[in-house]
């Protein structure tokens, strides 16, 4: 298939940047959107241009780096995948398809399509762990009793992947959707109820300093979430946060 | 408004908990001006007493307009703030693939439901305070009549296609603000449970019946002068 590609390129974070339009010809139906971009850039270094930077690292959706704002939605039209797992048969012959950064004051634009996440993983250091000593001393895991019910909701959280689909997603650039999954892997167990209260503060204390936006419950985080993070999540982290503060 | 104001998630509980005062003060407003569909006496006698009780006067209707202002400022304050959130703005952005017009659109349906709020109360406000507490007159009557004046009023207000017609685009409004606002006010405070989805269905049903109920009476007082 041949396509049209609107894609942003920024030489640096100074860089105004802008729009630049590609042909790409003879990109077939089975590719995925990456090897698609690759194929692209194959074809500016034959020309000597500069290659355009994206993300990405495991390309099989496990590990959050890849990116992009496809035709104005995270990762593209697909959902419950990461743009590494989208394939070019969700798009037709003749397309245009426009590709953007993430937008948000919290992730500038380093170069081209690339941004820095770091406000994420700033947020994960204010509280996003366990303080236990792991080395040579570790308890069995199944010496504390924990229920199924919440083993699984704990787990179903713990699938994020920080990739910041939800910030790019939401009009308001509200990061709650990962804080939430954050703190709720944690506080669903035992381990984690320990620290529970200064968790939630210090991470959302962190979001909030970040600069990302507040959340109005719209709910594009949930449908545009590779991972399927639920905003059961938000609930749950507002709760904890009252009953941080409060009690 | 600082300290524990200043976080993103007090903010929105706060929201929501005024939100939720203002859900409750719709239904007994709606209720009270129902009574003028089937009986003059009832709404005389219901407005006089919500008009001249010291407790709903001093108590609950200065709570009440706090709860207005502050609502909105707060709506406002935190839209302005989203908007900063993003600096740059996506070139294609399809708001629609992932959430309702509502829910995208709170400030919009707000701020015309605000510019009905002043115009409410220029119409029924402003006359009453200064018929009450200006003119100093308490009896509820029409002058030089022992006829109460409440239902005339309304009667009155009600005259113009145009103010009616105004009433009507707000409280469409009102229902779509409502639409999204109901259950996002449980969820802010953090109420998501297995009674969710009796909430998104109450939510639904009070969004619509409420704003339809001031329709009704807004197009019934028109035709019936
Ligand atoms: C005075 C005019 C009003 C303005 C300017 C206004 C503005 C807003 C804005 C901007 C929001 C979104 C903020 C957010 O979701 O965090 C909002 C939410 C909401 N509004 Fe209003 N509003 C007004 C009147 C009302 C009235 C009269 C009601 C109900 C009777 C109402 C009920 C709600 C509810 C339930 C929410 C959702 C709260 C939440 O998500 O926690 N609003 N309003
Ligand atoms: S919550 Fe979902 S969209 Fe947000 S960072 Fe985690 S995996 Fe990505
Ligand atoms: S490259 Fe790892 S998730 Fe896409």
């Amino acid at each position: 298939m041949n396509l049209t590609l609107k894609i942003w390129r920024q030489k640096g974070p100074q860089d105004k940047g802008q729009m630049v339009e590609y042909k790409v010809t003879d990109i077939s139906e089975h590719m995925s959107f990456l090897e698609m971009m690759d194929v692209l850039n194959e074809q500016l270094v034959a020309k000597d241009e500069v290659p355009i930077a994206f993300d990405h690292d495991c390309r099989e959706g496990i590990c959050g780096m890849c990116s992009l704002h496809i035709n104005g939605e995270p990762h593209g039209p697909d959902r419950g995948i990461t743009t590494c797992q989208l394939h070019m048969r969700t798009f037709k012959d003749g397309d245009t398809i426009y590709i953007e950064p993430w937008r948000a004051k919290a992730f500038p634009v380093i170069k081209d399509l690339i941004v820095d996440r770091m406000a994420f993983e700033r947020i994960q250091q204010a509280g996003g762990y366990i303080s236990v000593n792991t080395s040579g001393n570790t308890q069995d895991a199944n010496a504390i009793p924990i229920s199924k019910h919440n083993a699984d909701l704990s787990m179903d959280a713990a699938a994020c992947i920080g990739c910041g689909a939800c910030v790019a997603s939401c009009k308001n650039s509200s990061a709650m959707l990962f804080v939430s999954a954050k703190v709720s892997q944690f506080a669903l167990l035992p381990q984690g109820k320990v620290e529970a209260a200064d968790r939630v503060r210090n991470m959302v204390k962190q979001m909030d300093e970040e600069g990302f936006g507040n959340c109005t419950n719209t709910g594009a985080c949930e449908v545009e979430c590779p991972k399927g993070i639920s905003l059961e999540n938000i609930a749950r982290m507002n709760r904890e946060y009252l009953k941080a503060s409060i009690i | 408004m600082s300290g524990f104001l200043s976080s993103s998630i007090a903010r929105k509980v706060a929201m929501a908990l005024s939100a939720l005062f203002l859900i409750f003060f719709l239904i007994i407003h709606l209720a009270v001006n129902l009574t003028s569909l089937f009986s003059e006496e009832a709404f005389n006698q219901a407005s006089h007493f919500m008009g001249t009780n010291p407790l709903i006067q001093f108590a609950l209707q200065p709570i009440l307009i706090f709860g207005v202002v502050f609502h909105f400022v707060m709506g406002f304050v935190l839209e302005l703030k989203n908007r900063a959130s993003r600096n740059v703005n996506y070139v294609k952005y399809n708001g629609a693939a992932s959430a309702s017009w509502m829910s995208r659109n709170m400030a919009i349906s707000g701020g015309v439901i605000l510019a009905f709020i002043v115009i409410h109360f220029l119409d029924f406000w402003i006359p009453e305070l200064n018929t009450k507490y200006v003119v100093g007159d308490m009896s509820g009557y029409i002058e030089g009549t022992t006829n109460y004046r409440y239902y005339e009023e309304l009667q009155h207000k009600f005259a113009s296609p145009v103010k009616v017609g105004i009433y009507v685009v707000a409280f469409v409004l009102l229902a779509l603000h409502l639409m999204h606002g109901f259950q996002s006010a449980f969820q802010s405070i953090g109420f998501n449970n297995k009674y969710t989805s009796c909430v998104k269905s109450l939510g639904k049903w009070y969004s619509i019946l409420i704003p339809l109920g001031f329709i009704i009476i807004a197009l019934f007082h028109h035709f019936n002068h």
